[in-house]
């Protein structure tokens, strides 16, 4: 009968130590980051254009207005959480549901949305363009 | 060297250094009483085997949680989907804190019904009562760690009331908080005292708790009588059925783990209205629905003050159990502490149930 | 001209700092207290304006004789066609009206002319709405002000008290039923549920002032002052010629004006289909909106199936956060195409249906791998469990082997 709890024991244990063995060993995506995200090179983009990025699992809207001025948004509608889009023709950001229109400083222009949209800081590093939220 | 040889010279180095004579002398003589009622004796083990779960996982949590508000959710997340097991360390850490006081309040209560905090045992009564203190603030502070909604404003509620005790509330809830809300401050905060202040006074504490149980021994109801019990040997009767005791703790984690993981919930936001049916952890219920049915004035006095009052009160007469317990000839009024000791639980448990569902 | 050197004078020198007409009527009873009482909330009298701006006469005589007499200008009730003139005194004098509220704007008069109201009391018409008949009298508020008979959660019940009432449409010849119709609306529940203040109510569509219904064949310009993209969408459809052809008011042809209510694809096709009364269930008409309604349809279902999968892995506890995201994601596909039916061709639905379709499909795997995931979990604690049961049973054995040879202490 000893096998019995010999045998147990050390099963029982390898089976408390071998979740903590895969614990400890770091994740192939070795962090959850929310505050920055890539949003590609700077050369990807014209002015008077944007593209849609994703920010963790919500898309945001990298805007290039000029040769060196850039704007990056929550791309969500504080209205009822549509996408909103840049239109280029009128230089403002646009949500297609109920025809909301934001400006280039995410402030409300006209139309249903309650609040100006969120909007994150733009960093240029060389050719790089990182989002990252604002503190 | 033949190897009984080696074996003693190790033993006598080993002697020589750490004196372990004098603990193997102290296991064999140390016995428990056997009676009707020695199954309470477990629980004291089991929690202290559950502390040790918590410590050992909350040292792997560590290993990824960060406390700030802008990350906490998510890290837990991260813990919960990316980190192998992860969802089970996580899962036995919120069970395990759980079942840790459950069996604190089993082992306190079953104290009071063996009569066991009665003279020489009164310092390991208070000792144990501030350990169940720190337990509950361990959930406390635990439970905002995953900033989720539900914690955040269970927090909230929590420190304000805390904010309305007279004259010292306003400099404990900003304290509680560390500012005037709860926020990232409030975060870090609870994330010191939850893995340094308070785990460093608990071990201090748990050392004094165990050195008093082990220096007057096992205590025998008073209507045994000292010499009425027959006794079992600690080690290794005791120690073993202690062990299984434990396993079977483990058992009942594993699958508790497995089958009802631990909810993450939504990750909390300051400015989202409070969502309905707030309500605190189930070992502040009884206390959170007393303040709920509590009038708004009562005599003239603000309805959440008396409770809170009332509670300090009730809290006061209960430590000094050990005192009033004893009558003027030096007996122990056993029904009359058994008597109210049932009435407090039938309270605790009627109306924790009562907010529970209400 | 008189009047307004009064109000001038008032406002400049503050004659008017004793009021004799609120002394007494706040101590009058009844019907000619009732106006005193109420001025205190009013916005003009916050604003410094007292009786005499609107009634004429003198607020500084004690004696009643004095400061109602015609000779002090005193004008009394305003007959109800002379009210818009009244009010216009002010509220059409841009000096005026900027000093208190720079952007307001001075054309409501103007405004009103044009309206149905405004021709009818010109015509003589006394029962037709003036200002105070929404804008309430004697405790008128500032528009955003939640008390006020015109802010937008009350207008609608505002406008109702006339034209819900039959008695009071009887002469008209006109339908009573628009409000109880409206609340029937997905515009009503937006604004009396969700309290989404930027909701349409009777005025987005009719104008306030110049409040008139739009002309057939301005509907969709109206409805598309909010739902840009279905006007745009329909203008370029068959339909757009077809209805203005025949005097249809285009987006009310199906969904009606007043009750407009959440659309389903119960519209395109089946025996409540808003097609059939044209379009032959045979005909290439009929048989392009079955297809579209068969193509949000099976985006619908697939969608659903995904969220129910998702919900079981949810509810046994696995993560499936980023799955429920992308599911939103989908959903935005969905709406486009509930968009492109506008288009009223089959094949503008496609891409979104094909585009949300793909992302169900993902979100579906996503939950059937987290419920896999979930049973390998089960599977190793059964095996832990094992474990730990067969150490209790050694357990066990072994303290009873211990106690048969040495049992208690005595």
């Amino acid at each position: 009968m000893n096998w019995l709890l010999g045998g147990g024991f050390t099963g029982s244990v390898l089976s408390f130590l071998y979740p903590v063995l895969r614990f400890v060993n770091p994740p192939a995506v070795p962090e959850a980051s929310v505050n920055e995200v890539n949003a590609g090179k700077v050369a990807e983009l014209k002015p008077n254009s944007a593209k849609m990025v994703k920010f963790g699992a919500r898309p945001a809207l990298l805007i290039r207005v000029n040769e060196t001025e850039w704007r990056a948004f929550s791309a969500i509608c504080t209205h009822l959480n549509c996408t909103v889009q840049f239109h280029e023709a009128k230089h403002q950001i646009w949500c297609a549901c109920h025809n909301g229109l934001y400006d280039l400083n995410g402030q409300v222009v006209s139309g249903p949305p309650p609040k100006p949209l969120e909007e994150f800081a733009v960093h240029i590093r060389g050719e790089e363009i990182v989002i990252a939220r604002r503190a | 060297m033949p190897a009984a040889e080696t074996k003693t010279r190790v033993a006598n180095w080993l002697e020589e250094r750490l004196g372990l004579a004098a603990v193997r002398e102290l296991m064999a003589h140390k016995t428990v009483p056997v009676h009707s009622s020695s199954l309470w004796y477990y629980f004291g083990g089991i929690t202290l085997f559950l502390f040790g779960i918590q410590v050992a996982t909350g040292m792997l949590l560590m290993l990824y949680y960060r406390a700030t508000t802008t990350e906490a959710y998510e890290s837990v997340q991260f813990i919960m989907t990316r980190v192998e097991f992860g969802w089970l360390i996580r899962s036995i850490h919120s069970w395990a804190a759980n079942l840790m006081i459950f069996t604190a309040f089993v082992h306190m209560f079953s104290v009071v019904f063996l009569h066991s905090y009665r003279r020489p045992r009164e310092m390991t009564w208070w000792s144990g009562i501030v350990l169940l203190g720190l337990a509950m603030a361990f959930g406390f502070s635990g439970y905002l760690l995953p900033w989720n909604k539900v914690s955040y404003f269970a927090t909230k509620v929590g420190a304000d009331v805390a904010s309305s005790i007279p004259w010292m509330g306003q400099a404990l809830g900003r304290f509680l908080r560390g500012g005037e809300d709860v926020a990232g401050a409030t975060l870090t905060r609870f994330f010191a005292f939850h893995v340094v202040i308070l785990p460093a006074t608990t071990i201090f504490l748990l050392l004094f708790h165990l050195v008093l149980v082990q220096k007057h021994g096992m205590s025998t109801p008073p209507w045994i009588g000292v010499n009425g019990a027959r006794q079992m040997p600690f080690f290794p009767n005791f120690f073993l059925r202690e062990l299984m005791a434990w396993y079977g703790a483990l058992a009942l984690l594993g699958v508790l783990a497995a089958l009802v993981p631990w909810e993450l919930g939504e990750k909390a936001d300051p400015f989202a209205p409070a969502p309905a049916g707030i309500r605190p952890e189930w070992y502040f219920l009884a206390e959170f629905y007393t303040l709920k049915l509590i009038p708004n004035h009562v005599l003239g006095i603000e309805g959440e003050l008396m409770g809170i009052f009332g509670f300090a009160l009730l809290a006061l007469w209960w430590v000094l159990l050990p005192l009033w317990a004893v009558n003027r000839n030096g007996m122990i009024r056993v029904r009359l502490v058994t008597g109210i000791g049932v009435l407090l639980m039938a309270y605790l448990i009627t109306f924790s149930l009562l907010g529970y569902f209400l | 001209m008189k009047l307004l050197l009064a109000v001038w004078a008032a406002l400049g020198i503050g004659l008017a700092a004793k009021d004799t007409c609120l002394d007494c009527h706040s101590v009058l009873d009844g019907k000619l207290q009732a106006p005193a009482a109420a001025f205190a909330g009013d916005v003009h009298a916050k604003r410094g304006f007292h009786c005499s701006d609107c009634h004429g006469g003198d607020p500084n005589a004690e004696d009643p004789q004095q400061s109602m007499s015609r000779a002090k200008g005193y004008l009394g009730k305003a007959p109800r066609t002379a009210i818009p003139k009244v009010c216009a005194r002010c509220h059409s004098d841009a000096n005026l009206i900027h000093k208190f509220r720079p952007q307001q704007r001075v054309d409501q008069l103007a405004l009103y002319q044009t309206s149905v109201h405004g021709k009818r009391l010109a015509a003589g018409d006394n029962k037709v709405a003036t200002c105070i008949d929404c804008h309430s009298v004697h405790d008128i508020r500032e528009t955003r002000d939640a008390q006020s008979p015109v802010h937008p959660l009350r207008l609608p019940s505002t406008c109702a008290r006339c034209h819900a009432s039959k008695q009071h449409m009887a002469s008209y010849k006109i339908p009573t039923s628009q409000f109880q119709d409206y609340q029937t609306s997905v515009h009503w529940e937006a604004l009396a549920k969700r309290r989404d203040l930027s909701a349409p109510s009777c005025a987005t569509c009719h104008g306030n002032h110049g409040a008139t219904p739009p002309e057939v064949s301005s509907v969709a310009a109206v409805c598309g002052t909010c739902h840009v993209l279905f006007e745009d969408l329909f203008n370029k459809s068959p339909h757009q010629p077809v209805f203005a052809a025949a005097g249809q008011a285009s987006c009310i042809v199906c969904h009606s004006n007043h009750a407009i209510h959440k659309p389903s694809t119960a519209m395109l096709a089946g025996d409540a289909s808003v097609c059939a009364p044209c379009h032959d269930k045979e005909s290439e008409g009929g048989k392009a909106s079955a297809e579209m309604a068969g193509l949000i349809r099976r985006l619908d279902a697939s969608l659903e199936k995904s969220d129910r999968i998702l919900e079981r892995a949810r509810s046994s506890g696995m993560e499936v956060s980023e799955a429920l995201l992308r599911q939103t994601e989908a959903k935005e596909h969905l709406v486009k195409a509930r968009v492109a039916v506008h288009a009223f061709n089959p094949a503008q639905l496609r891409k979104p249906v094909e585009e949300g379709l793909a992302i169900a499909s993902q979100t579906y795997s996503s939950g059937e791998q987290a419920l896999v995931e979930r049973d390998r979990r089960r599977l190793f604690m059964v095996v832990s469990v094992t474990m730990i049961f067969l150490t209790l049973a050694g357990l066990w054995w072994t303290i009873r082997r211990i106690e048969q040879n040495r049992s208690v202490i005595p």
